[in-house]
């Protein structure tokens, strides 16, 4: 696609999370914007972990702080548990999107480096005026479900931390809050890479023993596949393709997810296995080099975003925006050129 | 093999010893006959002095690396018991037995303009009317000190907030705050102080408030470009997801962050208002005559006074250049540390 | 190792320590390696394993100094970067080896057109005119498949997007020809689709030019399948070294085994619980004894927090040598991949 629609929201299931074609622009000097993200559609149902996959610039950061409202998208709607959070003021906002929590990418950075671990925890409790006695105890049963040591690190500071211990208390930090929604932006790739399955394995723990429904978001295709049950593919702010993860491999049709997988190692194989389509994408010539590269998003192409890097495109492509269509269960892309399934 | 390791270690630290207590005691005998001889001009005992006095620096270097095994900063230790020996005295000094400093009715009977004579009651001589030149030199530094220290304190506390609020709000709030920072930076510091001491007495309180309005600006621009670099970072983000407010950001987040480049920008700032505070004295807009402040002393010895006798103007000079030359140093020292980016400045 | 003559670099037993206020940091710790022309090495670790150090050090940009000592010798065809003066370092660089590092714009002098860039190196090195080092910087240009390489030439860096940024730099490490080229994490800072097109792009150029690389990275996908040897890092040591093929089909080392495992695999099943490493990279001012790698280790016995392994060949038989730093080495690498 590049392409919207939301043929793929399932409003009958009853979603916790649902994000109602939310446009996020950025105004850069000389009446120039930045379209960050362009109509993009997301339903997250209770205990399902829904992958956001994309290169850098494809909008998918700025859709996960556009969600928790900081900033807020320029329009469209983000329900959370039916409750309207666009719109929402001060206490109130502040209140109800605490339900949501966010990990982010530099660990490090994301932990004030005066402070200490202890208190850095049972900030959000404290921001909401809940001092108790048992405090401390819930620190430390936190801290422990996180797998670090609370008497070790109860009086560290950020930099006496390694970048995966920091991960681990940015997660506890999130737990305290007790959270429904957790929108994980990039949570490994600042992170060693022996490190990266312990974060990752803990994710997917705590997910279950919390309860949370999650958001993840990366660049990395066999990270993503991993974690979530679902993926959404986006390009320069809009969606290619909304995919169950076990079809990641085998079943992701849209040329733009492709080029994703081929570029992995492994990865050119399992597309030049199964379909023709993916030949001329994955060695793009190199007359084609200068478009080879993520176009602006001050001036996104016409019609469908990725048409300029497309080897399918034809006319229609700049001419018609493809709209999200269902290819096969639970399986849509945006795309003129891809004949379903 | 370890133990060879030692044994070179230890002729090392014997060879250092040696030399250094060579350098030391070579340098001070050049400084005493530099100092004493009566066979040379003026120069060439400036020339053994100084080079006596670099001798014993390094000597001196040299002896604590030998025995304690680490190198340690000489010139910022000399300068650090410079200033805490200062301020020592400057706060007891009227428990002191120091000489007279402002009542000339009691020193009728004393000899002026007395050059400085180390074992006498007056080891840095004394004035034109007989007042002691030490006694009048720490209650110099009385209030030098008080009004530098509360002129910082001051603009410190006013313009670190008033940074971190333009630099968090941004926007509207941050345009005001800038016009009113350039404004007071577009007068010229010396025009603006005269100008406010036309109307206000030239008391130590006064003094302080008008020397502040000359750091609030940078301190104000210091602290806002910390602070937006600060508020950037993701735990500020963090802080706002759980719920914190703007002001709880500001307090927990940010302030703590920012205080400490704020507070390394204070020391160096208490070097420059000692500096301007000691020329509004001279030009005598500031503290008054017969109380003592190291400006209004240096001014003591216009109209000729200086060509007789030099130390009414060398005993001021000395101490405000130490004092200066030390807190330069601390905050030096203090951005290294704490503010690295300015440090590279 | 190899007795060869055409050996382009050969390095013994290189030990790097920097003196920091903290303590002396050994970021290289008597790593050993060679490298024919031709031939590509991808040397692969995480943060901390001194990979990029030694990239340095091998280049000479880390030498002996006031805060660092080198010992150990690295030849590059056959002189000794570190018994070299400065400027005769300086002649290196260039005809010799060059380095590609991750930030393209760490390279790059924002105020200088691209052409310049390389015609300058031309220009000093080789000692062409401006029109000969005009041509020949487009031909440069071309070969890393720049599109429209004659305007390229007199834009700047900014205008250019990382990764056409990327194909600058490596064309002006190629300008003079060198025998060595060390790209140190040269797509790290770069898009997923356009890492996998610079790789390619190192890969092709170096089989062209028969030019010997060495392929820092802490990805183990940019290193398979694009280099004939790797080696994997930890704390400042070697553990494993062969053919990439081998190490990537069997590792003997733990670590290099649980790195590998840890990785998640696009063929895995969504929710695949991964092999995680437990625990940290170690703090280089204070390294564990022994096996550096003990303390993370699933295998390891008291031995290995006492006594530090050797390098050894665990090929067991076949030509190819398979060596690892391990008491208890995995399965001997018997059998012949790929």
């Amino acid at each position: 696609m590049a392409g919207s629609g939301n043929a793929h929201m399932r409003p009958e299931h009853g979603p916790l999370l649902s994000v109602d074609d939310m446009v996020v622009e950025f105004p850069v000097g000389r009446r120039q914007v930045v379209h960050a993200v362009s109509g993009l559609n997301i339903d997250l149902l209770p205990g399902e972990t829904l992958g956001i996959l994309g290169e850098s610039g494809c909008g998918k950061s700025s859709a996960g702080r556009a969600i928790m409202q900081e900033p807020a998208p320029t329009s469209g709607g983000v329900r959370l548990a039916g409750t309207e959070l666009t719109g929402l003021k001060g206490r109130s906002l502040r209140r109800d999107r605490a339900k949501m929590q966010m990990i982010m990418q530099d660990p490090v950075s994301s932990l004030n480096p005066r402070r200490k671990v202890h208190d850095l925890v049972s900030e959000g409790l404290r921001i909401w005026g809940y001092d108790g006695d048992d405090l401390d105890g819930a620190i430390r049963e936190t801290l422990t479900a996180v797998g670090l040591d609370p008497d070790t690190v109860w009086d560290r500071r950020a930099h006496e931390l390694s970048g995966g211990q920091c991960q681990r208390v940015c997660i506890a930090r999130a737990l305290m809050m007790n959270p429904d929604v957790l929108i994980c932006d990039e949570p490994v790739s600042a992170l060693d890479v022996s490190v990266q399955a312990q974060i990752l394995n803990l994710l997917e723990r705590t997910k279950e023993t919390y309860d949370l429904s999650m958001i993840f978001i990366a660049h990395d295709v066999s990270v993503v596949k991993n974690i979530s049950d679902r993926v959404m593919v986006l390009y320069l702010g809009k969606t290619c393709e909304v995919l169950p993860s076990t079809d990641m491999q085998t079943r992701a049709l849209h040329p733009y997810t492709r080029t994703l997988i081929a570029s992995i190692p492994g990865g050119e194989e399992v597309v030049a296995a199964d379909d023709p389509v993916a030949g001329p994408v994955a060695d793009a010539k190199p007359q084609a080099a200068t478009m080879t590269e993520l176009p602006s998003p001050l001036n996104p192409p016409s019609g469908c975003r990725f048409r300029t890097r497309c080897a399918l495109a034809t006319d229609r492509c700049a001419a018609e925006e493809p709209q999200l269509r269902e290819v096969g269960p639970g399986h849509f892309i945006a795309c003129h050129e891809v004949a379903a399934g | 093999m370890p133990s060879d390791k030692f044994r070179a270690d230890k002729t090392k630290r014997t060879r250092t010893l040696v030399l250094g207590g060579a350098m030391l005691v070579v340098g001070l005998a050049l400084m005493v006959f530099g100092w004493s001889t009566p066979t040379l001009v003026l120069a060439a005992k400036a020339v053994l002095v100084l080079g006596g006095v670099a001798l014993v620096f390094q000597g001196i270097s040299r002896l604590v690396v030998a025995i304690r095994g680490k190198r340690i900063d000489l010139l910022f230790t000399l300068a650090m018991i410079w200033l805490v020996g200062l301020c020592i005295v400057a706060l007891l000094a009227p428990l002191l037995p120091l000489g007279e400093h402002n009542d000339v009715a009691k020193t009728l009977l004393e000899p002026t303009n007395m050059s400085p004579k180390l074992l006498t009651d007056h080891p840095l001589g004394t004035n034109n009317q007989g007042l002691d030149m030490l006694s009048r030199s720490i209650h110099g530094a009385r209030t030098s000190l008080m009004i530098s220290l509360l002129a910082v304190s001051i603009g410190t506390v006013v313009g670190g907030s008033i940074g971190v609020i333009a630099g968090y709000f941004r926007k509207g709030t941050d345009s005001v705050i800038g016009i009113f920072t350039n404004a007071v930076l577009a007068v010229p510091p010396l025009i603006l102080l005269i100008a406010l001491s036309t109307f206000l007495d030239p008391s130590l309180r006064n003094m302080a408030f008008a020397l502040s309005l000359l750091t609030i600006p940078s301190m104000v621009r210091l602290a806002r470009a910390n602070t937006i670099a600060f508020a950037q970072r993701e735990f500020v983000m963090a802080a706002r997801l759980m719920g914190a407010n703007r002001f709880r950001v500001m307090a927990r987040e940010l302030v703590p962050n920012v205080i400490l480049p704020v507070f390394s920008m204070a020391v160096v700032m208490i070097s420059a208002l000692i500096v301007a505070e000691a020329s509004l004295s001279f030009l005598g807009l500031g503290i008054q005559q017969p109380d003592p402040t190291w400006g209004n002393m240096v001014a003591e010895g216009e109209g000729g006074a200086m060509e007789d006798y030099p130390h009414i103007v060398l005993v001021p000079g000395a101490f405000l250049f130490l004092t200066v030359f030390a807190f330069n140093l601390l905050g030096e020292k203090a951005q290294q540390r704490w503010d690295t980016r300015s440090a590279k400045l | 190792m190899n007795q060869d003559n055409d050996l382009v670099l050969e390095v013994r037993d290189v030990r790097t320590t920097f003196l920091t206020p903290r303590g002396p940091v050994r970021a290289v710790d008597g790593v050993s390696m060679s490298l024919r022309a031709g031939e590509t090495l991808g040397i692969v670790g995480e943060s901390g394993s001194g990979k990029s150090v030694l990239g340095r050090t091998v280049m000479g940009l880390v030498s002996n100094s006031p805060t660092t000592t080198v010992t150990g010798e690295c030849l590059i065809d056959g002189r000794d970067v570190h018994t070299l003066k400065p400027n005769q370092r300086r002649q290196l660089w260039g005809p010799e080896v060059a380095m590609v590092f991750q930030d393209p714009m760490t390279s790059l002098n924002p105020v200088k057109r691209v052409g310049r860039h390389i015609t300058e190196a031309l220009r000093l090195h080789l000692g062409v005119g401006k029109k000969e080092a005009h041509d020949r910087a487009v031909e440069l240009l071309r070969q890393v498949s720049i599109p429209e390489p004659v305007r390229r030439m007199t834009q700047y860096p900014h205008e250019l997007s990382g990764g056409m940024r990327q194909r600058v730099v490596i064309a002006m490490a190629l300008a003079c020809d060198p025998k060595l080229l060390i790209a140190d994490e040269p797509t790290t800072a770069l898009d997923v689709t356009v890492q996998k097109q610079i790789l390619d792009l190192l890969a092709s150029l170096a089989t062209e030019r028969n030019m010997a690389t060495i392929l820092i990275s802490h990805d183990l996908g940019a290193v398979e399948g694009r280099t004939d040897r790797v080696a994997v890092m930890y704390a400042g040591r070697t553990v494993e070294t062969s053919r990439t093929s081998r190490v990537f089909n069997n590792p003997v080392h733990p670590y290099a085994d649980a790195l590998l495992a840890s990785i998640p695999r696009i063929a895995d099943d969504p929710h695949t619980v991964l092999r995680a490493i437990d625990g940290s990279p170690p703090n280089m001012l204070n390294p564990p004894d022994g096996c550096r790698f003990a303390p993370r280790c699933r295998f390891a016995v008291d031995r290995c927090r006492e006594e530090s392994p050797e390098l050894r060949d665990l090929a067991d038989g076949t030509d190819d040598t398979h060596l690892g730093a391990c008491h208890f080495p995995l399965l001997p690498a018997r059998q012949e991949v790929g």
